[in-house]
């Protein structure tokens, strides 16, 4: 497009997201500054923050509307050029919708050659670059260290636009359902059972409505703010931010020792994470100046960000040398290497940027609970259900996938391999604890600590499409059930406990079947070749199938391929034994299903929204609007694939070997799903399988599994009772050797004092007393001359007058 | 023998003299240490008188002669009022008595 249209573009979209990011920040300074004026039992704070969060979402979509309408003829190019490469190389039809999208195929892109010094590519590609459709710029300039520059940077592509919109779309629903849900804190006195005061009484406190909504408003602006980023420093300001909302958030019952010590644990973990993720920043800043991901525009000639420098234009990495000696040559935007003023070439160590991927996927692992940092995200169950549904469910835990798709161009083979192992145990291990949990809640926790595993999975094989897919489809379906969730406890009074339910669907309906389209999104449901499947089949399936075709090319890493299989299957299980315990069967607690009743609308009809679009959103599947949206933001060199890359020599499949495989893979999933939810259905719905017994039998397998795999005690014992130690020793130094030595100090002050006073006394005083007692001597002498009598005073006068008379005649001279 | 000369009146004096002090010195009545100080001063006087006659001091040692007369008498009297206040505390006026003073 033309600077002028580039222009105008990226100026309208920065104010249209830059307002929609920012609405929210103003909501929070309203609402907890002067949330209160309407009393603790006004509504106002709500109705606020969903007036602006509503309006966020107008905007998005108002922003959509202009991005394709500025980007439309560059897709359609793009398009074009890809159907043509399809056909020139005999890749069949069918291939991904390109042609349906194709309106008016132009002339082929040209042919690129590339021969770089990694990898076996193909000669010539299609023209598809996602800088073309993307709109960089600066927000404001914070601050300037030499050469690096620190600023508020934009980064708009389709794919932030996807996550306005669903961030904000989700985020509208879910403000909707809590003024329906938090509707207890609209009092004065507020009686809260789970604090446990000395003495049982009851603790009373005010209520507290306003302050989760203004907490809820601060948490869309950094999780919009997060999505905007334009640099990597930006998104870990709002990466913390985030973090420090969700603690706010989890923490909202604070009172309650549980809630405290579960907003504790989320934040540092997350810290934990974080750390990597500095490590990386400093890596990333060391070689590249800068952290920007990207400057696409036309008009001034900047440095190029990340994206431009770690990759040429057709996205290799080109590199240098072999084994330790092995570095990347950074280049300029272009084709053409970065050299700096003396003509050398700028590089970084391939290692180095192996530790940089690996940092910054540390603070992912933290921020969405994969392995081995999972252990917050079922212990944030403690903050109200909107938390859970808009916190980690939806947003805040899928912004580590987001952060790992958006940073994918510097992820190196290897750091994708660590990325898909690491997702392929997450999956497994949340979907395992989950099938003995009872908590209503726990079970969509430990559901979202597996479906986040399989995002992690899907980038880590190269499904990038796959895995952002998944989030955005999981966002809406997850979510969904939550809300549904708390439906459920809002009707049965705060009863989180599944054997204490059964029946439920008679008294709910609405619920129940908005919770049973979940369910089946979830398990991916669906009917091959069919437009309107459930989200969930589209998304799971483009998994299966991506790691399908890495299996099939790597086959030392085979169990990147059963796992998520097996675990498609758990989750199937899993998801409808909550359902089936739940809604089916007959009430197990009479007094709780006595007091169960439907929710009222404000809750409900977010429900049905939601309901749409887990259903919906996915219409078409991959050859669908939301397939394609997520497809124009795709990284030059995913489509192509990678044979032998990197260190390990990992091939990364191309979009046609995955298409090839695409079949199979989903007869596998929905063979799965079929079986986990049929034994599912034999257990708790028809009953004619026993889960007690099995329970009992295989009762070592059931306690490990209660015990969430016992990771907590593992950190107990590595971790909280080293440090314990640790500080038992600093206790002891401290006291022994510190004190020891202080006190040592002190002896020693006041044996020189005693000294000092026996000195004093017997030395220097004994002076004194000696002179005093001299003179005293003397004059006690001199005392007896004074004998008192007057005859031998007289005497005295006369022999004294008689001597000074001779005296005075013999020595002095006679005149 | 030679004609009556001074010294022979400074002799005068000065056994008048040495006896005034021993009877100051060894008497152990009040009045008899007064009177030995009468002795002394007497001594004192015909000095004087001598010293009149026989240098050119002239009347100059008459008149203070004159004057130790009126000074014995005043100290006399004196001294007796000493002695009469002595005899009013100790009823006595043996001087050894008076050792009051002592150190």
């Amino acid at each position: 497009m033309t600077p002028e249209t580039y222009t105008a573009t990226a100026t309208t979209l920065k104010w249209l997201l830059g307002t929609a990011w920012l609405l929210p920040l103003l909501g929070f300074v309203i609402e907890i500054f002067g949330g209160h004026w309407g009393g603790r039992k006004s509504k106002t704070a709500a109705w606020i923050a969903v007036a602006f969060i509503a309006t966020s979402f107008v905007l998005s979509v108002s922003a959509m509307a202009v991005w394709r309408n500025a980007t439309s003829e560059i897709r359609q190019q793009q398009a074009a050029s890809i159907a043509a490469h399809d056909e020139a190389h005999g890749h069949g039809a069918g291939s991904h919708g390109a042609a349906a999208l194709a309106h008016d195929p132009h002339a082929a892109g040209e042919a690129t050659h590339t021969h770089t010094h990694t990898g076996h590519v193909h000669t010539d590609r299609p023209d598809f670059d996602p800088l073309r459709t993307t709109f960089t710029g600066e927000f404001y300039q914070l601050a300037r260290f030499g050469s690096l520059v620190v600023s508020m940077d934009y980064y708009i592509d389709g794919l932030t636009i996807l996550m306005f919109l669903m961030v904000t779309l989700i985020a509208t629903c879910i403000h909707v359902f809590a003024t329906g849900y938090m509707s207890d804190e609209l009092t004065e006195s507020y009686e809260d059972h789970q604090v446990h005061l000395s003495g049982g009484r009851h603790f009373h406190r005010p209520g507290r409505f306003y302050r989760f909504f203004a907490f809820l408003s601060l948490f869309c602006f950094a999780m919009l703010g997060l999505v905007l980023a334009g640099n990597l420093f930006q998104v870990f300001v709002f990466w913390e931010l985030v973090g420090v909302c969700s603690f706010f958030l989890i923490g909202f019952y604070v009172e309650r020792k549980s809630a405290s010590n579960a907003a504790n644990k989320a934040f540092i973990m997350n810290r934990v994470g974080d750390f990597g993720f500095l490590i990386g920043l400093m890596v990333v800043v060391t070689y590249f100046g800068t952290f920007r991901f990207a400057n696409t525009s036309q008009e001034e000639v900047g440095t190029p960000g990340l994206f431009q420098m770690v990759r040429d234009t057709h996205g290799h990495m080109v590199t240098e040398g072999e084994g330790r000696e092995k570095v990347v040559l950074i280049q300029s935007g272009g084709n053409t290497p970065w050299r700096d003023q003396d003509g050398k070439q700028k590089v970084i160590p391939y290692w180095l940027l192996i530790v940089a991927g690996l940092g910054v996927f540390a603070g992912c692992v933290g921020k969405s609970a994969q392995f081995p940092l999972q252990t917050w995200l079922p212990d944030a169950m403690e903050g109200p259900t909107p938390v859970s549904a808009l916190v980690h469910s939806a947003t805040m835990v899928a912004a580590g996938v987001y952060l790992v798709g958006r940073f994918y161009p510097m992820f190196t083979p290897e750091v994708l391999l660590t990325i898909a192992y690491i997702g392929c145990i997450t999956a497994f291990v949340g979907a395992t604890i989950a099938i003995v949990v009872t908590d209503i809640k726990r079970v969509l926790a430990y559901s979202t600590i597996s479906q986040l595993g399989y995002m992690m999975l899907a980038l880590g094989v190269g499904g990038w499409m796959a895995g952002l897919f998944h989030l955005v489809t999981h966002a809406f379906f997850k979510s969904l059930m939550f809300l549904c969730s708390g439906s459920v406890i809002h009707g049965c009074h705060h009863e989180q406990d599944m054997t204490k339910m059964g029946g439920l669907r008679k008294k709910m309906p609405i619920t129940a079947y908005t919770m049973l389209i979940g369910v089946f999104a979830i398990s991916g449901y669906g009917i091959p070749g069919l437009p309107i499947n459930f989200s969930g089949f589209y998304s799971k399936d483009a998994i299966i199938a991506s790691a399908l075709t890495y299996v099939s090319l790597n086959p030392q890493h085979f169990l990147l391929f059963y796992v998520p299989v097996v675990t498609a299957g758990i989750t199937a299980f899993y998801m409808f034994r909550m359902w089936f315990m739940t809604f089916a069967g007959t009430p197990r607690d009479h007094h709780v299903d006595e007091h169960a009743h439907e929710s009222p609308l404000a809750m409900v009809a977010p429900l049905c929204i939601l309901a749409f679009c887990a259903w919906f959103c996915a219409f078409r599947g991959e050859d669908g609007g939301l397939a394609h949206q997520i497809l124009s933001s795709e990284p030059t060199h995913v489509r192509e694939g990678i044979e032998h890359s990197g260190n390990l020599g990992l091939s990364l499949p191309s979009h046609h070997q995955i298409h090839e495989k695409h079949a199979t893979a989903g007869w596998v999933a929905l063979f799965a799903a079929g079986l986990g939810s049929l034994i599912s259905y034999l257990f708790y719905c028809r009953r004619i399988l026993d889960a007690g017994v099995i329970g009992r039998q295989f009762w070592m397998i059931r306690d490990f599994l209660i015990e969430k795999w016992r990771f907590d005690e593992l950190y107990d014992v590595m971790f909280t009772r080293p440090v314990h130690v640790v500080g038992r020793w600093c206790q002891g130094f401290d006291q022994r050797v510190l004190d020891g030595l202080i006190h040592l100090f002190g002896r020693l002050t006041l044996q020189t004092a005693h000294i000092d006073r026996a000195f004093d006394e017997r030395v220097v005083d004994r002076l004194v007393n000696v002179c005093g007692e001299v003179t005293f001597a003397a004059g006690r002498s001199l005392k007896g001359i004074q004998t008192g009598r007057l005859r031998q005073y007289v005497m005295f006068i006369a022999l004294g007058v008689v001597s000074l008379f001779v005296l005075v005649f013999t020595f002095l001279p006679r005149s | 023998m030679d004609p009556v000369g001074l010294n022979h009146y400074l002799f005068v004096g000065a056994i008048l003299f040495v006896c005034g002090i021993v009877c100051m010195a060894t008497k152990r009545n009040a009045i008899g240490v007064l009177m030995g100080v009468e002795l002394v001063l007497n001594g004192a006087n015909v000095n004087f008188v001598a010293l009149a006659r026989f240098t050119p001091l002239g009347l100059d040692g008459q008149v203070a002669s004159m004057f130790v007369i009126v000074l014995a008498a005043a100290e006399a009297a004196v001294a007796l009022a000493i002695a009469l206040n002595f005899y009013n505390n100790h009823l006595s006026i043996d001087v050894d008595r008076a050792d009051d003073l002592r150190g």
